[in-house]
């Protein structure tokens, strides 16, 4: 028994490092969804983040710790700049900005000097242990369960819900959807750091549209009602394809077809808020 | 209390309001009547700072407001409701209220991480005001209820309550009895009489007359974009060019 349990964490623990870390990617387009807004740029959030930190410890030596927070800061700086011209608007131009914004860090990576060009970074010191995934992931849940019941947690519901009636009542929209999104880019960055100290290894293409797309399908898989919705979303999304791995080449349409199967049954997602009536 | 100066406003090459000029005393309940399409809502949104006008300027307690953005002119005191109904449908009731007394609250984020006793103070504190406002408009019996729950008529008394709830100086409300049966129509008018007692100035749309002429006390008549008539509402109901435009002769009578 021990000997199995041996070996299947030999086998699956890098496994337990992607479901933590893409459920704080999950999380990190959540809440600019919990204000209606869609961000497609959190992939490049997270390959800023993850650069910036592999930089930071790579070149410059900084306690891992420092190098995280450098990669957590700068996507949330990018985001506020961004976020202010565009978040003024309502509708649909967030996510029409941050597509553009996705291809233009990608192509930057790609023709960069310091990060690497197209052969991406080499040599990232292994720094992550499980317990910092694990402690990042606890700050994060305590962060949303206390935002859900405060004021803030309703002025973000509040606009989601009409932006309109929101702004007659007081609450400055643009000030928490541009808010939002950067603390959306801050969680996305410190994955990226996370990530890249224990993968060793940096490429331009893994932060690119199609994983903007994956990261938004953990969320609606899950359900956006509340944010254990796209952390469940995550998990399945992440850990499907390894239980998939024995129907081989096949494994990609069986996952599309779960997630256009759990559209039409569940068009809220698997955790659907339960309503009161 | 609300002063308009000149306002006019053109969709284009079209001019729905007229240099128009109006003053809303503290205190009143003031009524805006009007053929569909006299402007009445194109105001109303001009007054919320949703739509700016193409002239004039809006005077709010003495501050010009014309160019400021609706959550600083709702911070002035100013609430409103909506013709198409927009209440916060996922919400509960109760929710719907907090959301709405967003400005009154103090607390940071960092007193919210940090679970600072001043949070649970001030919530408990908005909790029971919004449950008093909410027994005002008799829906406290369904405050956890999730708003989209409600009829039609409920619906729009949560708006009120909503829009109550910010704590407003002068309260703007479009058509508050439209789609409501007599007897719902009956009991708001009472509702915003409470509400007015209280303290609050109220600017209301209603194409009712026996709701206008009897909470009113003043009444503006728009057609076309531009004033045709203002006084009480025995003043205005008799007004030949009101009955033209918009009354007929049969209100005159009542």
């Amino acid at each position: 028994m021990i000997e199995f349990l041996m070996s299947f964490w030999q086998t699956y623990n890098t496994l337990f490092y992607t479901v933590l870390v893409h459920g704080m990617l999950a999380l990190s387009i959540y809440i600019t969804l919990a204000c209606g807004q869609l961000s497609l740029g959190n992939a490049a959030f997270m390959g800023i983040g993850a650069y910036t930190a592999a930089l930071f410890t790579m070149k410059l030596n900084v306690p891992f710790g420092i190098a995280l927070l450098a990669g957590g800061m700068l996507p949330a700086l990018i985001a506020l700049i961004i976020g202010a011209p565009t978040l003024r608007l309502s509708g649909v131009y967030l996510a029409m900005a941050t597509l553009g914004f996705g291809e233009v860090v990608r192509v930057a990576f790609l023709n960069m000097s310091i990060t690497g060009g197209s052969v991406g970074l080499n040599g990232v010191p292994p720094k992550t242990e499980l317990w910092h995934l694990f402690a990042a992931m606890g700050v994060l849940i305590y962060f949303f369960l206390k935002l859900k019941n405060s004021r803030f947690g309703r002025a973000l519901e509040a606009i989601r819900e009409d932006e309109v009636a929101a702004a007659v009542m007081g609450i400055k929209t643009t000030w928490f959807k541009v808010w939002a999104f950067a603390i959306g880019a801050f969680i996305a960055g410190l994955a990226g750091g996370l990530n890249a100290h224990f993968t060793y290894f940096l490429s331009p293409r893994e932060y690119g549209f199609d994983f903007a797309v994956d990261i938004l399908t953990f969320a609606i898989l899950g359900g956006t009602g509340t944010f254990w919705g796209p952390l469940i979303g995550s998990t399945i999304l992440t850990i499907l394809p390894e239980m998939l791995r024995f129907i081989g080449s096949y494994r990609l349409a069986l996952n599309g077809l779960i997630l256009v199967l759990v559209v039409i049954y569940l068009p809220n997602g698997i955790i659907t808020v339960k309503k009161k009536d | 209390m609300l002063q308009l100066e000149n306002i006019v406003k053109d969709f284009g090459g079209l001019r729905v309001l007229d240099s128009l000029s109006l003053q809303v005393g503290e205190g009143l309940i003031f009524g805006l009547i009007g053929p569909n399409g006299a402007g009445k809502t194109t105001l109303f949104n001009i007054i919320s700072g949703l739509s700016r006008p193409t002239a004039g300027r809006v005077i709010f307690n003495g501050t010009d407001i014309t160019h400021f953005a609706p959550p600083s002119i709702a911070a002035r005191g100013m609430g409103r409701t909506f013709q198409n109904i927009r209440i916060f449908k996922e919400l509960s009731l109760m929710e719907n209220l907090l959301a709405g007394m967003h400005r009154l609250y103090t607390y940071s984020p960092v007193a919210m991480l940090l679970n600072l006793p001043i949070q649970h103070r001030e919530e408990k504190a908005m909790r029971e005001k919004a449950m008093e406002i909410l027994e005002l408009f008799h829906l406290a019996g369904k405050a956890q209820r999730q708003a989209e729950s409600l009829s039609y008529g409920e619906q729009r008394k949560l708006e009120l309550a909503r829009a109550l709830a910010t704590s407003p100086k002068l309260l703007l409300v479009d058509e508050p009895a439209a789609g409501m049966n007599p007897a719902e129509t009956e009991e708001l008018m009472g509702e915003i009489v409470q509400i007015n007692n209280r303290g609050y100035t109220i600017c209301l749309i209603e194409h009712d007359m026996k709701f206008v002429m009897g909470v009113c006390r003043q009444v503006a008549v728009l057609n076309f974009g531009e004033l045709i008539a203002l006084g009480t509402p025995e003043q205005v109901k008799c007004n030949p060019q009101v009955i033209e435009a918009y009354l007929g002769k049969d209100v005159c009578k009542l």
